[in-house]
């Protein structure tokens, strides 16, 4: 199914209407629903978390826009109230976080395949084997604090083995910057990327930042801490590959599209049919917005929105099992480090990087603490414990 | 067992704000309250009990061509799928035991290298209890594997039992939480463990599953012991604080 952006103008925004009932609405099954399902969930959770947050700080400088980022905004806020509903009350704190780490295993993923830009695809990559890492890190701590199985989440999608170390991830703040794409020359699909992939990792930073502390057990409070921090580089790394010369309003099309963009490509795998449905409504949701603000676009910037924006969305991003990519990738890259923008051997990593990280490691290491001679099996590591009974 | 809880400056309650809690009060009486009444609160409930979904399916039995069919042959005439879902209860409750205990015992080896005990918990027990719990849920594996059903999913029923005791096990982890307030929280375990395993004896023995029965019914001689020691040194360990024994 192809989606026009501009001959579809979606639902009216006076028609995007909620009741507190329909916000809060039935919750997936933790248990018979597909994990790519709350993937999709989590993830669009991010992209219109994001979305909130562009629009308020967006309205914070743009005194004209005000009025209409109120209004969209206040249906975005809703769309994403609906979303994060769907996450029954079963999942633990640390289950969503498992599921969290799967989301940006698996939507990086998929999106290092399709970006056109090979600096940018590196970029995602080197990501990757990062979050990768620290789903092999909470699996850990899953296992050994709790005695559950990390697999339980991720139906054996996402693979539970060491990535580049987490505790190797620690860099100066200057060797998280990356080189931005050129909003002249780039294509929209390497500018939605971009954003999709940023909104992930910035709602996965406040989802540690705001349930790292509800942990007892000192070592979980010390592997959220840290991981956190990691988190915040990715959102600083991802940050500083959008082209800080776009336009606000040029950025906010972007951000519409990219989250019909998101709509799309959920609708398009969803299975149930009761999750499929609001996928296609936001999608008509996020067409109205996109509609909106390109004649907003029109009127105070004197630009036509195609001259941003392709005529049809982007094939949707490809839920599904990313293991041989990732694999790859870990084969090749995980060694890899950087120096300022650019990607190093590690012989050659920045001494800024080396200094930061020895410091903030010198009184021990939570993510190797957790997760020593770690090695997932089916049921946890206690199955391997404890001999059949005769 | 440990040192007194001591008295304090505890500002919870409003004894505490002699000044604000005056101010607190008054206010009360010049703002009316909320209008409507506490049916409100119920309907809301009573329509979303009307149309819940379940949290889940328990899962079929294992891939092997037939399996279902013996298994249902296995329990003619009764639900196999409720014995499936609590031995799935069981397997997860007696799993995260063992991290349970492990977190009980670190502590008391604390405590007592730090000298805070006015007499050591027996660790050596502590550690059989432990072991005991690693074996009962390796006992709920070997069952599993022999009904065909897959012992690493997650149940219905051991899902709601995480969410149950997620409280539990966050107590015992807490590095500030005392041994005997851990210990009140090891008496929740092991009661409501024990009555599980009963539970679990009887369904067994309904559904013809003898050989099961008899080996669930020595683990739940196992944990009656847990139970009864438990909750000796709970008490032992509250009266001490209260200066009542020695």
């Amino acid at each position: 199914m192809t989606i026009k952006l501009f001959d579809n103008k979606g639902t009216p925004l006076e028609k995007q209407k909620f009741t507190w009932r329909e916000l809060a609405g039935q919750p997936i099954s933790k248990l018979d629903d597909d994990a790519y399902t709350r993937v999709r969930v989590i993830l669009m959770n991010g992209v219109e978390q994001q979305a909130n947050r562009f629009q308020h700080l967006c309205s914070q400088c743009n005194g004209t826009l005000r009025e209409p980022l109120a209004r969209i905004r206040r249906v975005e806020h809703h769309q994403q109230t609906m979303v994060n509903w769907l996450l029954g009350a079963d999942h633990a704190p640390l289950e969503t976080t498992i599921a969290y780490e799967q989301v940006a295993i698996e939507v990086t993923a998929a999106v290092a395949q399709q970006e056109p830009d090979a600096y940018l695809a590196q970029v995602y990559r080197f990501g990757l084997l990062e979050d990768f890492d620290h789903m092999y890190r909470f699996s850990a701590l899953m296992d050994r604090m709790e005695g559950r199985d990390a697999n339980n989440i991720l139906q054996c999608y996402t693979d539970i083995i060491p990535g580049r170390p987490t505790s190797e991830e620690h860099r100066a703040p200057e060797n998280d910057l990356r080189d931005h794409y050129d909003r002249k020359s780039a294509l929209p699909i390497t500018k939605l990327n971009a954003l999709t992939i940023m909104s992930g990792e910035y709602q996965t930073r406040d989802y540690y930042m705001n349930f790292g502390p509800t942990f007892s057990d000192p070592v979980a409070r010390q592997l959220y801490a840290e991981i956190a921090s990691i988190e915040e580089q990715h959102v600083t790394q991802y940050g500083s590959i959008i082209d800080p010369d776009e336009t606000w309003l040029e950025k906010w099309l972007l951000y519409e599209a990219s989250e019909a963009y998101n709509y799309y490509s959920c609708m398009e795998s969803e299975p149930n049919p009761r999750i499929k449905a609001i996928w296609e409504r936001f999608l008509d949701y996020e067409l109205g917005h996109l509609h909106m603000v390109g004649e907003l676009f029109k009127r105070y910037e004197g630009r036509e929105p195609a001259e941003i924006l392709p005529d049809a969305l982007p094939d949707p991003i490809a839920y599904q099992s990313q293991r041989e990519f990732v694999r790859n990738t870990l084969n090749q890259e995980v060694d890899l480090r950087t120096d300022g923008t650019q990607f190093v051997a590690k012989d050659d990593e920045s001494q800024q990087s080396l200094d930061y990280r020895s410091h903030i490691n010198s009184e021990g290491s939570p993510s190797e603490a957790v997760a020593a001679d770690y090695q997932w099996q089916p049921g946890t590591e206690l199955k391997g414990r404890f001999a059949r009974a005769s | 067992m440990e040192k007194s809880e001591t008295i304090g400056s505890n500002r919870t309650g409003i004894d505490a704000s002699p000044i604000h809690s005056k101010k607190m009060q008054s206010g009360v009486q010049d703002y009316a309250p909320s209008s409507g009444d506490g049916n409100q609160i119920e309907a809301i409930r009573r329509e979303q009990l009307e149309r819940a979904e379940r949290l889940g399916s328990v899962p079929l039995p294992g891939t092997a061509k037939g399996m279902l069919k013996t298994m249902l042959k296995k329990f003619t005439g009764h639900q196999p799928a409720t014995f499936v879902n609590k031995l799935g209860e069981r397997l997860a409750y007696e799993r995260t035991g063992v991290r349970i205990y492990e977190a009980l015992i670190l502590k008391c080896q604390v405590a007592n290298s730090q000298g805070e005990t006015r007499f050591d918990l027996p660790l050596d027990q502590l550690v059989t209890f432990c072991a005991e719990e690693g074996k009962h849920f390796r006992l709920l594996i070997d069952c599993m594997e022999q009904l065909g059903v897959d012992p690493t999913a997650q149940t219905p029923d051991a899902d709601v039992s995480g969410v149950a005791s997620s409280g539990m096990l966050k107590v015992i982890t807490d590095p500030r939480t005392t041994i005997s307030q851990c210990l009140e929280t090891m008496l929740a375990v092991e009661l409501t463990d024990n009555a599980a395993w009963e539970l679990l004896i009887q369904l067994a023995q309904d559904l013809g599953q003898g050989e099961m029965a008899s080996k669930f019914e020595e683990a739940l001689a196992e944990e009656q012991i847990h139970l009864d020691e438990i909750r000796a040194w709970y008490e032992q360990s509250v009266r001490a604080q209260a200066g009542t024994t020695h």
